[in-house]
């Protein structure tokens, strides 16, 4: 994986007041992986996430995505130039359906506040390809269940479908395992394992079985810096990250 | 789903719009002589559910709570009456899109300043714009000041020289200003169920999702406060059409708290509801001004009780009407009944569980 990084970025560092929540962070994503940010509580890994979506700006460094800067740019410049996000907190549209939810998502592609009278074959498309990314989510048989009705674990999947419909070209999923059940993570694993050929992801987890299952790479992260970044196989045979993983738990155990 | 609605609505509206529109065939038989008063009446019942309806689109549909929206109908009321001629009756071919263009700029112009608010500074600036322009104009000479402007003929709809309509015709008016109403709803049922109306939706659910997926937000709003405004401005010129002046009161911010008084008895979001908030409101006032002078306290507590009993407006009785089960829920009406539900909450153990 040695192509251009579609996504890199260099000395970043936010500022909260005092804290530092983002410490002078390199980083970069290569088309076509999973890059995977692990870290404790406090991290600071949805400081960063943020920061690469735009929804916060860097107090020092910059993200560069395909090569350029990104800064300065609003959350949905950012989203269109081709950043999907998913949020921790479910993120859906309670009151739409599955299938709108989607297609919602999808039709920002439309183009313009009047793009959404223009084209009848635009909007077919678009609603192929929301029908299309339900299928890879599981969800085609709850397409037309309004998404309140749904499960959480069904409302997370859908959450990830809506980034999909925008068709971006670096997914950023912050926690998209958060609060689920042993079986639903299963679930939502196999997901993403079968978008890995499709799709460049960066995904913030706890659930460790997970992570090492599905990344290529895994940056480590602790207090706001890098503690390691590497392959997975780099990671897991580490002695530091097992260190701050083990040696927190121990030092929380006897304190 | 969203906007979509059980058949009985379409069902009541249509009976009620029937009622309304042979109101001239069997109101002087029931009426009598009251009948001429009750049809204008009427008419500004109607007149002021489009206005109401087009206030909807902001609040209900978007979640903009607007303390300002009577900026438009006065505008809309006193471009007529600036615009047409002394002595002779103004084409309304070319009024109607005069008052539209009109309130299309200034909604552009107020809506680029306040849709960059929210929540409560959104009520402010509108209520501060709304409240600029009625000092403006009621201090204004060329606006007749405090008295306003009177309109000594209604515009007429002709073509070449025969007249179409004749809106002296207080029948003809009403039939217009009915037709408008229908227009109206008709179009802002189009517009809410359509794809832009669905980003609308998304706005009022989750405005910071819709950014996140790259929608430009505020545009959508500016456009949905632009077509308010243009509606509102129409209801306005027919009301001044209707009394026959533009006041400043029109602009002022009594009228557009009572516009969302209109909207909350109503329910908010349906754009079906508002039109029964307006009739219900006005006929409220009605019998309320002829039961005593004090008749804010009492609309006041119906409005309180209103919100406390229906939340949703009389709309939201018609989509989803209460069944038994919830009825008894309601702790208003279980007070009243005598169906008590049983005491069905245990005793707790004293002793608590030593079990962990």
């Amino acid at each position: 994986m040695s192509d251009e990084p579609i996504l890199a970025t260099h000395g970043l560092t936010r500022r909260f007041g005092g804290l530092v929540a983002v410490n002078n962070v390199d980083f970069d994503v290569t088309p076509g992986e999973i890059h995977a940010i692990l870290g404790p509580n406090g991290a600071g890994k949805s400081t960063l996430i943020n920061l690469l979506s735009g929804e916060i700006s860097p107090s020092e460094g910059q993200v560069l995505f395909h090569g350029k800067p990104i800064q300065g740019k609003s959350v949905r410049q950012i989203a269109r130039m081709g950043i999907g996000r998913s949020h921790q907190k479910t993120n859906i549209f309670p009151r739409l359906n599955c299938l709108q939810n989607c297609e919602l998502a999808g039709r920002i592609h439309m183009g313009g506040v009047f793009g959404s009278w223009r084209s009848r074959q635009r909007a077919q498309k678009v609603s192929e390809r929301a029908l299309d990314v339900l299928e890879t989510c599981h969800l085609a048989h709850r397409a037309y269940t309004p998404a309140a009705d749904m499960s959480y674990g069904e409302q997370r999947q859908l959450q990830i479908a809506m980034v999909l419909a925008t068709a971006p070209s670096l997914m950023l999923l912050d926690e998209p395992m958060a609060g689920m059940g042993r079986e639903e993570t299963v679930q939502v694993t196999e997901l993403l394992e079968s978008l890995t050929d499709r799709y460049t992801l960066v995904l913030i987890e706890h659930d460790m079985d997970s992570v090492f299952r599905l990344a290529d790479r895994i940056t480590v992260m602790v207090d706001g810096c890098v503690l390691e970044s590497g392959p997975t196989d780099q990671i897991r045979a580490s002695e530091k990250v097992r260190d701050v993983y083990l040696g927190r738990h121990h030092e929380e155990a006897t304190a | 789903m969203l906007h979509r609605y059980p058949k009985r609505v379409a069902i009541i509206m249509l009976v009620l719009l029937a009622i309304v529109a042979t109101f001239p065939l069997w109101g002087p038989t029931l009426f009598g002589s009251q009948s001429d008063f009750i049809l204008e009446k009427l008419t500004l019942m109607v007149i002021l559910a489009l206005f109401a309806m087009s206030l909807d689109l902001l609040v209900g549909v978007i979640g903009l709570v607007s303390l300002g929206h009577a900026l438009f109908f006065g505008l809309g009321a006193y471009t007529l009456a600036l615009a047409s001629p002394e002595f002779d009756a103004a084409s309304l071919w070319w009024m109607l899109p005069l008052v539209m263009l009109v309130a299309a700029v200034a909604a552009l112009v107020v809506g680029l300043l306040v849709i960059r608010t929210k929540g409560i500074f959104f009520i402010m600036t509108t209520l501060a714009f709304g409240q600029m322009l009625y000092y403006l104009i009621s201090t204004a000479p060329f606006a007749g000041g405090t008295d306003g402007v009177f309109i000594m003929f209604r515009p007429s709809v002709t073509a070449g020289e025969s007249v179409l309509l004749d809106l002296d015709n207080p029948q003809t008016f009403f039939y217009l200003c009915l037709g408008m109403l229908v227009a109206g709803f008709l179009f802002l049922r189009w517009l809410t169920r359509s794809y832009f109306g669905q980003v609308l939706d998304g706005i009022h659910d989750n405005e910071h999702r819709m950014q996140a997926l790259g929608y430009a937000t505020g545009g959508y709003k500016l456009v949905a406060f632009v077509i308010s405004g243009v509606l509102a401005a129409v209801a306005g010129m027919l009301a001044a059409m209707q009394y026959g002046f533009a006041n400043p009161a029109q602009l002022g911010w009594h009228t557009s708290g009572e516009v969302l008084m209109m909207l909350i008895l109503g329910g908010m979001g349906t754009i079906f509801g508002p039109i029964l908030g307006a009739f219900a409101y006005e006929i409220l006032l009605y019998v309320y001004e002829h039961l005593t002078v004090h008749w804010p306290i009492l609309m006041g507590l119906t409005i309180i009780a209103a919100v406390l009993v229906l939340p949703r407006g009389i709309a939201g009785l018609i989509i989803a009407p209460p069944g038994k089960a919830e009825l008894m829920k309601s702790p208003w009406l279980r007070r009243l009944g005598r169906n008590r539900p049983p005491a069905d909450i245990p005793v707790k153990p004293a002793v608590p569980n030593k079990e962990g």
